[in-house]
């Protein structure tokens, strides 16, 4: 036993000691995104290899991406070059341990998005990297269901759980999908599709009497879910199975489908509630940690993926749009194709009500995303009153809010100070 | 070399590795836990207590623990009776025993959840057999029960091994000598069991249950494997303070409430299974 344990030792160091050596003379681009293999070797292949340098690209999970970076940052000497993830991992971190990028002269087409990248500075913390959304998919065995008179590209909440009750009629079981599982986005549906389409709000109208609405409305729809959805994380599984027919996800979580098989699956817009079409873009960001090896190389490497040819070369790798302006080809895969359609109707609808990625919450936006999952768990899963549970998880988000002092975003009004929970 | 200084110049290794890499660290992590910051507070331990999952976390551990392990003890007990027993291909029988034991945890649960999931094996054999018209979700938020049974299952199949090690070494120490005597007194397979093997095997059986008791309030991936959220327990929470709230003083301060249970755990096993002074095999 102990022997082994030695040997293993012995292997391991050897292996770390390897790759230090190899990691040298690349710079290490330490990623949240692109994490499934075939995407990280995507990036590796067909995006980074263009780069002169060299790239050493690792992708990790969100709490072993931090601890690294706060480790060599604490350290005050590191080996990562280039850090990409999601706007919100970036607003956790101090803006100080973060290399300003207005030198370097480029940014994104989005006002919105570059105002975010600030992180509450005068100058660009972190550059947009690529963007994209949350919407809905389904089966085409579903399209038989769709209520009379109802638009794919319009539905309401109404109609959307009318048509999940059809195809549970019809079918016999539960087919509408939602990632409720561990590693699932379902915590985003609340923030920026429910909350929105029914109150217009996020923060100030969490225990209104529309959010009560809200609620009865999603456990209407929870009655045609399958129940196993709280396994759930990646939609694209269960299209592909036919667990679920229609389904809500991320759109990177739902290509794999529309890739393998494009004629069997549409994409479309989120539903609209009472107070609009509430829909949310996701942002992600590349940054340069302060302790960086080779600020010249890592500088040089977040030029390099701004531009035009290696965002595209980045969209079919991860099915993350560009954020820059740049013309795309006719022959992307089917997933873009279908997500990019169902993007442009979705904000381009008359009822759009685009809302903003919580901001301004700092390392509290995990705390604040388990509010919202909390309330889903005790008001779905645990069948508590809906009026009791907003009110209780009411005085946690209140003082997160306090806490951060956060302003409101988008929908909800703006704020003079921390968004208040009314 | 003086006789009377060797033994601790041998010990002094693994003292120091002990001292840099488990008291150290711990030492960090309790002070983690007991600190906002600034300076002492007690707020870390009531935010992590008071936190609405606390108590159904803490309550399926408990569970848990109470169920797998007395149906470990007395598998392993069983088991390593009839290994002891046997004269030819002990080996083998034992290396077969303990192949759960070099699986990861984690991989023992997708094994499962391969079994228990709703187009798993479980569901395709009652399909077959027309026990069912349709492959039933088993792992749902409605079967809470089913999901119990079925992370009880993973982590009886997984552990009870390292029960069974432990337990045949206890059992090859016992003397012949004893069974023999027994023997010719007349006493049956049964009372020799009881009376000779259970009680020479104190000290083995001690060992055995601290070991598993501490691993039972430690369980994590199997859980997560085949629960996801449906069945909280500490060491999940833990997790997810550390990495998904990146709230590492709460993490730390749970770390510490679970390491609290399992000192109060082994001292009661000590204190129930202690060997008697100037008792010996």
């Amino acid at each position: 036993m102990t022997l082994r344990l030695n040997l293993a030792g012995a292997v391991s160091g050897l292996a770390v000691l390897c790759t230090g050596v190899a990691a040298q003379a690349e710079v290490l681009f330490w990623s949240t995104q692109a994490r499934p293999v075939e995407e990280a070797q995507a990036m590796r292949e067909n995006v980074l290899a263009g780069f002169a340098d060299g790239v050493d690209y690792q992708p990790n999970e969100e709490g072993p991406w931090l601890t690294r970076l706060q480790a060599e940052i604490q350290a005050g000497s590191g080996s990562i070059g280039v850090l990409g993830a999601l706007e919100g991992n970036f607003a956790a971190i101090d803006p100080e341990t973060l290399v300003d990028l207005d030198e370097l002269g480029v940014k994104s087409t989005s006002d919105t998005y570059n105002s975010l990248a600030m992180l509450g500075t005068d100058s660009m913390q972190f550059l947009p990297w690529m963007q994209a959304s949350y919407i809905m998919a389904a089966n085409k065995e579903a399209l038989q269901y769709l209520p009379e008179g109802a638009d794919i590209d319009a539905l309401t909440y109404d109609q959307l759980i009318e048509w999940a009750a059809n195809v549970h009629e019809g079918v016999g079981q539960p087919k509408f999908g939602f990632p409720a599982g561990p590693k699932g986005l379902k915590h985003r549906f609340f923030q920026g599709y429910l909350y929105p389409s029914f109150t217009n709000g996020v923060v100030r109208t969490f225990a209104s009497p529309e959010a009560v609405t809200a609620w009865q409305k999603f456990l209407e729809l929870w009655e045609h879910t399958n129940p196993a959805s709280t396994n759930f994380s990646f939609m694209q599984e269960q299209l592909l199975s036919g667990d679920a027919w229609i389904v809500f996800d991320h759109t990177s979580r739902l290509a794999q489908a529309f890739n393998d098989r494009p004629d069997d699956f549409v994409a479309f817009p989120a539903p609209a509630g009472p107070t609009g079409r509430g829909f949310m873009p996701v942002l992600a960001g590349i940054a340069i940690p302060s302790t960086a090896p080779d600020m010249d190389a890592a500088k040089e490497l977040v030029k390099y993926l701004m531009q035009p040819e290696t965002q595209i070369a980045t969209l079919r790798a991860t099915n993350f749009f560009p954020v820059v302006e740049a013309e795309l080809p006719d022959d992307m895969p089917p997933s873009v194709k279908a997500a990019g359609a169902a993007v442009a109707k979705m904000s381009a609808s008359p009822d759009a009500n685009p809302g903003m990625l919580p901001s301004g919450l700092g390392e509290k936006s995990g705390d604040f995303s388990r509010i919202y999952v909390d309330t889903f768990e005790r008001i779905v899963l645990a069948g508590q009153p809906i009026e009791q549970v907003l009110e209780d998880q009411k005085k946690q988000l209140m003082a997160i809010m306090e806490e951060t002092g956060a302003p409101c975003w988008a929908p909800d009004a703006p704020s003079d100070g921390a968004c208040p929970v009314e | 070399m003086s006789p009377r200084i060797l033994p601790y110049l041998l010990i002094l290794p693994v003292t120091l590795f002990l001292c840099l890499f488990f008291l150290y660290p711990f030492a960090l992590v309790a002070q983690q836990a007991f600190s906002n910051g600034a300076g002492f507070t007690l707020d870390n331990f009531r935010d992590v207590v008071t936190y609405w999952k606390f108590p159904i976390s803490l309550q399926n551990t408990l569970l848990l623990a109470a169920a797998v392990v007395p149906v470990q003890l007395a598998l392993a007990l069983l088991m390593a009776t009839m290994v002891s027993r046997m004269e030819r291909g002990r080996d083998l029988v034992l290396y077969v025993w303990t192949i759960p034991l070099g699986i990861s945890d984690l991989a023992a649960g997708i094994i499962w959840l391969a079994i228990f999931e709703q187009s798993g094996f479980l569901n395709s054999m009652m399909t077959g057999l027309g026990l069912v018209d349709q492959p039933v979700n088993l792992l749902s938020y409605q079967n809470p029960g089913m999901v119990f049974l079925a992370i009880a299952l993973a982590e009886i199949w997984r552990a009870t091994a390292i029960m069974l090690v432990i337990i045949v070494a206890g059992i090859g120490l016992i003397p012949k000598e004893y069974y023999e005597a027994a023997e010719v007194f007349g006493a049956s397979p049964w009372k020799r069991f009881l009376r000779i093997t259970l009680p020479l095997l104190r000290p083995s059986l001690q060992t055995a249950l601290i070991l598993r008791v501490v691993l039972a309030f430690e369980v994590f991936a199997v859980v997560a494997a085949l629960g996801g959220t449906l069945f909280p327990v500490l060491m999940g929470e833990i997790y997810a303070y550390q990495f998904d709230l990146q709230n590492g003083r709460a993490a730390a301060a749970l770390a510490l409430i679970v390491l609290a249970i399992s000192i109060a755990f082994t001292l009661v096993i000590l204190r129930v299974l202690r060997v008697p002074k100037g008792a010996t095999i």
